[in-house]
């Protein structure tokens, strides 16, 4: 077995909340192993008035300090979490500029989390996973060439996607809603394979991501299970072209949402957010079904109205459609409704998210909600900025599954094959 | 003999001077010890689980971060156990530290609303003024009937 990853904790509050047992747990399961950087006291109280930031409470000049060791490397870790009370204004502060000043001053990965006593280690799972798998699969992550004949598997909460690739290029796609997990996979991987002329036999290695990674990989007896966080911030910048330097990748997906920022392909900090529907793709959901259209008709649609015409109150996803019903009651356009529903979404992605990652152009957008031309539209005014959809964005998860998984094909050509 | 919550509540040297007064101090020490020492219990090493800050409800709102609210179930029970109280303001690091400036700042107030012997002193700067904040607290330990 391997060493575990040295995940370092700086946090506040996280045992007085309950939740450090959620904690340890979920790094457990990825094998990393959490522990708190042990620093002197005269440093504690050095550090933090070198590092500037005048907070009151002990516990957050204790994090900052114990940053300031990691970062002069008098204590050694692969990866950072840091972890601060849900509502805490001082703590979002420290969080927000320890995440900044770890990424700037060193190469180790951070993830950020605000927790409430309800946070469990399932939650945490894939945030703790991306952490130990960029520490542990650096090199993995800097392939940029896919090669051989690999199957990408992406079993996300909404939809099951699958890309079937062959020296670089795509030759079978596949995509369903998720109903049955495995049901769903095997329908997809049939359908890429059919397009490609192929057969499960041909494929020398299989990667799966998403929420169902797990079992699919079981079933397919995958040779990568990676979490949708590096998965998808490597599809993205492999497909948009844009392998070296830094981007930023926003994926709005059914249950939740993702803000990466990447750098030469790898991920250097990320948020997921996932409590609230109605920031989520399946807000759009349900706003073109009351609108009586697909949802690939609901872009188009958002593109020819105007949102700040309809009022939205309300981030909710059961009180914000009510807002967009009453607004059609009153004699609001379509259109205006379907825009307001992009702003909306895009709005929540950009206030609560975006503002815990530093935003690199280009800013690519991906996954099934990237195809709604209205809410890209709506991104784009909120960064200022023109954000770039990539070719088969909606596949993001499966082409970066096949890719990376092109690495586990053995050299001496002795694949036996799935 | 009083029960007296220690302020910070870590402080190893306040709770010391109480005990050796012959009376019992209320601090952190006491409220982890019980958890500790509880059996069944699966959340090391305060052995705190989602269950305080639910408690902690009963001092703080539910807005209220969960750290904050799971301290309060450690020291509300304190707060209103005591007979009296011993606060040093702006205490150095060493000699006590209670993480969170919003519990701190709570845990103050609750002891300032209760009527009660209250000695509040600022943490000394030099030996002359360590040499007045003993005796301060022997005399404020004396005064509510401890040992001569």
């Amino acid at each position: 077995m391997t060493a575990p990853v040295r995940i370092a904790q700086l946090s506040c509050g996280a045992d007085y909340s309950g939740v450090q047992e959620e904690i340890n747990t979920a790094a457990r399961s990825v094998n990393g192993e959490i522990f708190f950087p042990d620093i002197a006291l005269k440093d504690i109280v050095r550090d933090f008035d070198k590092f500037g930031l005048e907070v009151r409470s002990p516990d957050l000049k204790l994090a900052i300090a114990r940053a300031m060791a990691l970062v002069e490397g008098r204590v050694d870790a692969d990866a950072v979490f840091i972890a601060t009370c849900f509502r805490c204004a001082e703590a979002a502060i420290v969080r927000n500029e320890l995440r900044r000043y770890i990424l700037e001053h060193s190469k180790l990965p951070v993830v950020s989390y605000s927790f409430t006593e309800r946070t469990t280690s399932g939650t945490l799972l894939t945030r703790m996973e991306a952490l130990t798998t960029i520490a542990r699969r650096r090199a993995l992550l800097a392939r940029e060439v896919q090669e051989g004949i690999t199957l990408g598997i992406d079993s996300g909460s909404s939809t099951t996607k699958a890309i079937l690739m062959k020296d670089n290029r795509i030759l079978g796609k596949g995509w369903m809603p998720t109903g049955e997990v495995l049901k769903s996979a095997h329908g997809v991987v049939d359908t890429a394979l059919a397009e490609a002329g192929m057969k499960l036999s041909d494929v020398q290695a299989i990667g799966t991501t998403g929420y169902g990674r797990f079992l699919v990989g079981k079933e397919f007896k995958a040779d990568l299970v990676q979490e949708e966080l590096t998965v998808n911030s490597k599809g993205a910048v492999y497909l948009a072209d844009r392998q070296h330097g830094p981007a930023t990748v926003i994926d709005i997906g059914g249950m939740d949402n993702k803000a990466i920022t990447v750098m030469d392909g790898i991920p250097g900090t990320f948020t997921m957010g996932g409590i609230c529907a109605g920031a989520s793709g399946r807000f759009l959901e349900m706003t073109a079904k009351r609108l009586g259209v697909d949802i690939t008709e609901l872009g188009p649609l958002a593109m020819k109205g105007m949102g700040n015409r309809v009022p939205m109150n309300s981030y909710c996803i059961v009180f914000g459609t009510q807002s967009l019903v009453n607004a059609l009651a009153a004699g609001s356009t379509r259109e205006d409704v379907a825009a307001a529903a992009c702003h909306s979404v895009a709005e929540q992605v950009f206030e609560q998210q975006l503002q815990e990652v530093d935003i690199k152009e280009p800013v690519l957008m991906v996954g099934g909600t990237s195809l709604i031309e209205g809410l890209v539209h709506a991104m784009g005014e909120l960064l200022k900025i023109k954000v770039v959809v990539p070719p088969h964005s909606q596949y993001i998860g499966a082409v970066g599954s096949a890719l990376l998984a092109s690495g586990f094909i053995k050299k001496d050509g002795t694949d036996a094959g799935h | 003999m009083a029960k007296v919550f220690i302020y910070p509540a870590t402080s190893l040297i306040l709770s010391d001077m109480v005990t050796r007064f012959g009376h019992k101090p209320l601090g952190s020490a006491i409220a982890i010890r019980e958890r500790v020492q509880t059996p069944g219990l699966e959340s090391p090493p305060l052995q705190i689980t989602p269950e305080e800050p639910k408690k902690g409800l009963a001092w703080a709102a539910v807005e209220v971060p969960a750290g904050v609210r799971g301290r309060m179930s450690l020291y509300g029970p304190m707060v209103e156990e005591c007979d009296a109280a011993i606060i040093i303001n702006n205490a150095d690091l060493a000699f006590g530290c209670m993480g969170c400036a919003r519990t701190n700042e709570l845990v103050k107030f609750l002891l300032r609303q209760k009527e009660m012997p209250r000695l509040e002193l600022e943490y000394p700067k030099n030996e002359a003024e360590g040499v007045q904040f003993v005796a301060a607290i022997k005399k404020f330990l004396t005064e509510i009937g401890g040992k001569k």
